[in-house]
């Protein structure tokens, strides 16, 4: 998506550390993560599937919410509704 | 000129999230040597043209950032000294035994205003550059990646910065060289020297405490920053920003991520720094251009992305 140009997601550090990139998955699609930091991406957060896009792997077709701190610059339609 | 007292940055302990990518990633591209590692799973690691065993500790953890940044006092009866100076000044001071970090001696551990941990030592084992001390070659072969030569400052972000940035000026002796201030007045960056370099440490004023912006490493050419960058192209590591220019020290300089997220910089260049010059101001109205010369804009990721 970023060497597409595409700017719906903000961009960070790449490396699960930052935070910059945090998003919801919205109704229960399939996806992993690798390892993120633990002072970004709490347990309950995982648990309502919070992430950090940059170690996101879908599994199946997604459907994203930005919820990072730079939500306000970055709104998708998707997150506008919500 | 003397470099008694603080002599330098001596390491940095960082955390990753993942040790065996890490050290695939600081030896095989950044560079460094591994010269040893513990039974608590930390990995040791040194530039090639530095002498001390090691000047980056990697240590496994859930999250990144740093654990602390250590610098090297010139012998021991500094160490005392500047001991008891951080005692008498109110901060929390604690003795590490030597070894705890192996190979280095005894350290003096305190705590700063801006949430960070800092450590002075005087010793550490010395295991050389690799090209001896007689009749020495200018460079050793079958080095790695970037091939950096030396770990050489960090940026720290943090609140209530000042109180840090007092502790480097009035306990440890280190000079300001560059400062950026707002528009009311208040100092928002401050760039610390303890030496002949334009920083040894720099501090900005953030809204979270005890944050590690970069760790820094030193190359000797523009030439060689662009074949670093060339090498983060080969392997798409993740580039922050440049190659580019610096207003603030001059440096020429790329920005980029190790595979845990934290923010590293390669660069050259910055100017020689004597104790008479007295610092340089930046308004915080120029900031595009103290931080990176040529876009003159200010870069959200920069200021804000940290571990």
């Amino acid at each position: 998506m970023e060497q597409l140009g595409r700017k719906e997601i903000p961009v960070g550090c790449r490396g699960g550390g930052c935070g910059v990139c945090r998003v919801q998955v919205l109704d229960g699609g399939e996806y992993h993560t690798g390892k993120m930091s633990r002072e970004q991406i709490s347990e309950d957060d995982e648990a309502k599937g919070i992430c950090l896009a940059c170690k996101l792997v879908p599994d199946s077709d997604l459907q994203l919410k930005v919820v990072g701190k730079w939500q306000n610059q970055f709104v998708t339609s998707t997150s506008s509704k919500n | 000129m003397s470099f008694k007292g603080v002599m330098r940055p001596g390491h940095a302990a960082i955390r990753v999230l993942d040790m065996q990518e890490s050290v695939k990633y600081y030896v095989e591209r950044i560079g460094l040597i591994k010269t040893d590692e513990d039974d608590q799973g930390r990995v040791y690691l040194k530039a090639w043209d530095e002498h001390d065993r090691f000047s980056i500790v990697l240590r496994e953890a859930d999250s990144p950032g740093i654990d602390h940044m250590a610098f090297k006092v010139y012998s021991t009866a500094d160490l005392d000294e500047f001991e008891g100076k951080l005692n008498d000044y109110g901060q929390n001071v604690e003795r590490i035994p030597a070894n705890e970090l192996k190979g280095c001696g005894e350290r003096v551990r305190f705590d700063s205003p801006s949430g960070h941990t800092f450590e002075l030592y005087a010793e550490k084992e010395v295991l050389g550059n690799g090209l001896g001390r007689k009749n020495p070659d200018p460079w050793p072969e079958g080095l790695k990646g970037m091939q950096v030569y030396r770990f050489d400052h960090c940026l720290l972000y943090g609140s209530n910065s000042k109180g840090t940035v007092d502790i480097f000026r009035e306990v440890l002796g280190f000079d300001l060289t560059e400062e950026v201030v707002s528009p009311e007045g208040d100092r928002i960056a401050a760039f610390l020297s303890c030496s002949n370099k334009a920083h040894d440490l720099a501090i900005l004023e953030y809204a979270e405490p005890g944050k590690l912006h970069h760790v820094s490493f030193m190359l000797m050419s523009w030439e060689e920053v662009l074949r670093a960058a060339d090498i983060m192209g080969m392997h798409n590591i993740s580039i922050d920003i440049g190659p580019t220019r610096h207003g603030i020290t001059r440096g020429r300089t790329i920005y980029f991520f190790d595979p845990s997220g934290n923010r590293n910089e390669v660069f050259c260049g910055d100017y020689t720094w004597y104790p008479d010059h007295g610092p340089i101001t930046w308004n915080a109205e120029e900031l595009g251009k103290a931080i990176f010369y040529h876009d003159r804009k200010l870069n959200e990721n920069f200021l804000t992305v940290v571990t």
